[in-house]
């Protein structure tokens, strides 16, 4: 194997994936809050990220893409563009080395389209040239001859219409065989006796927009051939090795001849799980034979990663008059787009968390995915325990409203707590405080109503100066929700970690970890020095750049699940570098594999489990919120949020207020304002001027209070802690919205129109 | 693409005649973000950053004169801003900080949008806009300077030069709607005034029609004006809101405006 070609980084002091951000600041042990390494650069501006790559002889990659959601390629014709001013290379799926297609899950998704186009901005050629704004007019001179197609929009349809991907590339893989047209994965959850009756029922149906991860920093990357036919691939990723197998195939190359190396990751929220550019880069890479940087512009961003699944819930609640749950019915329907990406384990989460953090003893959950013509889906932050977290609550209040009992108490009345069994048959062991969450999140004293008048900046409105408190009213709101840490349904889960102890100048023992995990914003890089630092009782600890040259897979930046695995694997290879380094009394360098309590897959027909647990672990959460709301303008203003979460034991406290705060904000964004639209499939608004996130005017003060239950199998006693807020705040949100309208709100994001009942 | 930056106006307006289809650029908050999304590539851009000339604002017997080049945080600081109130309200609507350090007045006629902030205020107080050529200037009001989506009345060899308005100082006030609480494109706006000087109640809104629109109805007839305020719309469905919600919207506004206005 090769070294990997050195980089030109430009301004570059901590980045992680660089030899300039191996890390060795004061940061403190487990338990203690640590500034995060790079904080300071991210702050100033010098912190590189994958966009700002660069390297001698480089070339810019620029990706034709499809304008039509559905339609038939007739032909490819690139003559023009090839002989354009700086032009090295021109590719289709006709230069594809090896496999054409790649996927997460299943290989149905097209390296560049082959011979139809199923989603709009689908990767249909690929161009290299000296300088971007080349490689774009070049781009523009590829003709490509569409027939257009009727696209598959309204997923309630997509069962009975012609099948997009007619080979069903998802049949035979142990899921519920459905033979229905167009169906990803379907599963029911089926559990004691779902007719048994209630003395009351209440019933919805809730629909959920298609939210994007937003992440700030494009898709992006740099590939470099290595001149032995193998290539090195700097990219922001949230899965290094799970990159390399499926880019692997497509170049025709060994695995070993391809090294992925984390650049800067600007968020990626789940958006980052399936591949960009890394292919097409080196593609074009390996075809000019030199190193080739692609960078989305903010447009193509939006088409060129997988979205939150939007989703169709109908819920019917079956409740005693004393508030106990007695049984819960739903329908989940996610329209996962063109491609699988990660759909089938989104379709699990949904119907596993489809009740919430409650005892429920019969339940029937039917949760469906569909391929469409609309933009691809798959993991986002929260992964299907979002969209059904805004439904299930929706039906708690529902059910204290139609009870009279106070929402907080029904919640805590039904709240699960170990030794409790789930509607999938698991029986809940280890930590899991739901009514503790609930109790400290409602104890939580929201301010008193702030006196008119106000700045307008402190209404709703803001800045908009649209009411001085006409047409104001106060609600407030309150969720719970739950979700898994780590992967389940019996995934062989693993993290690798590997450890160097040395004497350094003076004789005093000095360590540097290498480990896989992606740093994509969550804090991992502190994490893992904390760790090793408090294993190893040394100040001196370093983490080497992450890479799949060096150290085998650390798993994905995702399920909440990066600190936990991360922090066992370097807490296993310091322990097992201790006792080598004590035996032998020289040098040591290990490497050891951590691996979570095992999984087992659900029955596919029952959705029971099956010889064991079907999650590792779960973590919950509550949370209080505040709004005032403008009914005659629909605008909102979030006043405060009070809420607790369940993290097993902070690793770093201050890292867990931040993922509270920034989950929160992507829910709220759910909750008001986010979504992709779509036209016949297209999107039309592919920009941050109506693709709108929240600011710091829509993010109220949060008030988090850590519930330190430690967990039994996770290091230290710790979970994971990035996902609770967002799936929690959505439904919260809402909550306040309802409180302070009286409206039923069953859509998100919420629409002013429905606020003022237009 | 050649950038080509004069020092004064007169090289300015010799420049935009050798070269009509140059594009002017001030702030540059809505060329740049149109080069950025590959929307636009225009041969020639016209830099009038450095020309004094669109620079600051003067007072002539109670006539202003503001440059094109006066940015959006210039509009909110006094004295303008007591001078041209619903003007600094509407500013204080417009992106971020650094958005509305760069952006311009001048930049916001030019580009001619119905959303465009500044444009309601303006036409509640009847300005005027200056424009130049090398042949020498003129004076457009503002309505009719407005002829469609994102198109105004400027020839080819013209440029923005002032605004020249003569402050009513009748009670005044601007509100914009947007689903978020700052950085939003106006879903619809709106500037009113009650000008009891002319006996007048004056309304203009944005983003609820083909271009920002004057509405007047006598002092006396405020109850029905909201009404009038939202039938003269003619708003559309698009991905910022419906058309049903903007003229409600618009008749919301004007009832909390004129409740301002009148209590002033």
């Amino acid at each position: 194997m090769s070294a990997p070609v050195p980089l030109l980084v430009a301004r570059c002091r901590a980045l992680p994936g660089s030899a300039a951000g191996k890390h060795s600041l004061e940061l403190g042990r487990v338990g203690e809050s640590a500034a995060r390494v790079d904080g300071i650069p991210k702050t100033t501006g010098e912190f590189a990220y994958s966009s700002d790559l660069a390297a001698a002889g480089m070339l810019w990659g620029h990706t034709v893409r499809s304008r039509h959601a559905h339609a038939r390629i007739r032909g490819i014709e690139i003559s023009e563009a090839v002989g354009m001013p700086g032009v090295h290379a021109v590719l289709t799926h006709d230069d594809v080395p090896g496999e054409k297609r790649y996927g997460l899950e299943f290989p149905d998704q097209p390296v560049l389209a082959i011979d139809r186009v199923r989603y709009f901005g689908e990767a249909v050629a690929l161009v290299a040239a000296e300088h971007p704004e080349q490689a774009r007019r070049a781009a523009a001179k590829i003709t490509v001859d569409y027939e257009p197609l009727e696209p598959v929009v309204d997923p309630e349809r997509a069962t009975e219409q012609e099948p997009l991907h007619p080979d069903r590339p998802t049949a035979g893989h142990g899921y519920l065989d459905d033979p229905r047209p167009n169906v990803i994965r379907s599963m029911v959850v089926r559990h004691g006796d779902p007719d048994a009756l209630g003395d009351v029922s209440v019933e919805g149906v809730y629909e959920v927009g298609i939210q994007d991860q937003a992440f700030l920093g494009p898709e992006s990357g740099l590939a470099v051939p290595d001149g032995e036919g193998g290539i090195d691939i700097y990219v922001a990723t949230q899965w290094l090795h799970v990159d390399r197998d499926q880019v692997a195939p497509c170049l025709a190359l060994e695995p070993e001849q391809v090294r992925i190396h984390l650049a800067g990751v600007g968020g990626a929220f789940g958006g980052r799980e399936d591949l960009s550019m890394q292919i097409h880069g080196a593609m074009l890479a390996l075809h000019t034979g030199r190193p080739v940087k692609i960078v989305y512009g903010r447009e193509e961003s939006f088409t060129g990663h997988v979205h939150r699944h939007p989703a169709r819930i109908w819920a019917e609640h079956r409740a005693a008059l004393d508030g106990r749950l007695v049984a819960v019915r739903m329908r989940i329907l996610l329209d996962g787009g063109a491609y699988a990406s990660s759909s089938t384990a989104v379709v699990a989460n949904a119907c596993a968390f489809a009740c919430g953090p409650y005892r429920v003893d019969n339940a029937l959950i039917e949760s469906t995915c569909v391929y469409s013509n609309n933009p691809p889906c798959g993991a986002m932050r929260g992964f299907g325990a979002v969209q059904t977290c805004f439904a299930h609550e929706a039906q708690m209040d529902k059910l204290a409203a139609v009870l009279d009992i106070d929402p907080v108490e029904l919640r805590l009345l039904n709240a699960l707590e170990p030794g409790d069994v789930l509607p999938t048959g698991q029986t809940l062991t280890g930590s899991f405080p739901v009514a503790e969450v609930i109790r400290r999140a409602a104890a939580l004293d929201p301010p008193e109503p702030e006196e008119l008048p106000r700045d307008p900046l402190r209404l709703p409105g803001g800045s908009g100066n649209t009411t001085h408190g006409q047409g104001v009213r106060r609600g407030i709101g309150f969720a719970a929700g739950f979700k898994n840490i780590c992967y389940s349904e019996g995934f062989d889960d693993s993290c690798a970690a590997r450890v160097r102890l040395f004497a350094g100048g003076a004789g005093e023992l000095q360590a540097e970890v290498h480990c896989a995990g992606a740093e994509v914003g969550q804090g991992v890089t502190n994490v893992i020095l904390q760790v090793a630092r408090t294993e190893l009782g040394i100040e001196s600890v370093v983490l080497a750049p992450a890479s799949t040259a060096d150290v085998g897979s650390a798993g994905s930046a995702s399920a909440s699940r990066m600190t936990w695995m991360a922090a066992g694997a370097v807490q296993l290879a310091c322990r097992a570098a201790l006792e080598e380094r004590e035996r032998t009394g020289v040098d040591v360098d290990v490497e050891r594999v951590y691996r979570h309590p095992r999984t087992w897959p659900l029955d596919p027909e029952t959705g029971q489990i099956t010889g064991g647990p079907a999650h590792v672990s779960f973590a919950c959460a509550a949370m209080k919120v505040v709004a005032e709301v403008d009914v005659e303008l629909g605008l909102t203003r979030l006043v405060w949020i009070g809420t607790a979460q369940d993290v097993g034991k902070a690793v770093n406290p201050q890292a867990v207020y931040g993922q509270i705060e920034g989950g929160t904000a992507q829910g709220i964004g759910l909750a008001l304002m986010e979504e992709i639209q779509t036209r016949g499939g297209l999107i039309t608004n592919a920009s941050f001027t109506d693709y709108l996130i929240p600011t710091t005017l829509d993010v109220p003060p949060i008030v988090a209070e850590l519930v330190e239950d430690p967990e039994p199998d996770g290091p230290y006693g710790l979970k994971g802690v990035g996902e609770p807020p967002t799936v929690v705040s959505t439904a919260a949100v809402l909550s306040a919205l309802r409180a302070a309208t009286g409206r039923e709100l069953a859509r998100v994001p919420v629409r002013p129109d429905e606020i003022v009942g237009l | 693409m050649d950038v080509l930056t004069p020092r004064s106006l007169d090289e300015a307006l010799r420049l935009k005649t050798e070269h009509p289809d140059a594009v002017p650029i001030a702030g540059g908050t809505d060329l740049m973000v149109a080069l950025n999304f590959d929307r636009e590539r225009p041969g020639v851009i016209l830099n009038l950053g450095e020309v004094p000339e669109l620079r600051g604002w003067s007072r002539d017997d109670g006539l202003l004169r503001i440059g094109a080049g006066l940015t959006y945080a210039e509009a909110m600081a006094e004295p303008l801003r007591s001078l041209l109130p619903a003007l600094a309200e509407a500013s204080r609507t417009v992106g971020s900080p650094q958005i509305r350090n760069r952006g311009t007045l001048g930049g916001n006629l030019g580009t001619a949008s119905p959303a465009g902030d500044s444009l309601p205020p303006l036409l509640v107080e009847d300005a005027e806009v200056e424009v130049a050529s090398l042949g020498g200037s003129r004076r457009i009001a503002l309505h009719e300077f407005l002829v469609g989506p994102k198109q105004n009345a400027l020839a080819p060899e013209e440029l923005i030069v002032a605004v020249l308005v003569r402050p009513s100082g009748a009670p005044q006030t601007f509100m914009k709607v947007g689903p978020r609480n700052a950085m939003v494109i106006a879903v619809c706006s709106l500037a009113v005034a009650v000008d009891r000087e002319r006996g007048e109640l004056r309304a203009a809104f944005g983003s609820a029609g083909p271009v920002p629109l004057l509405v007047i109805a006598p002092l006396a007839e405020a109850d029905g004006f909201p009404a009038l305020v939202a039938s003269a719309a003619s708003p559309i469905d698009d991905v910022r809101g419906t058309a049903a919600y903007r003229r409600h919207a618009l008749r919301v506004l004007a009832v909390r405006g004129l409740e301002r206005c009148l209590a002033a």
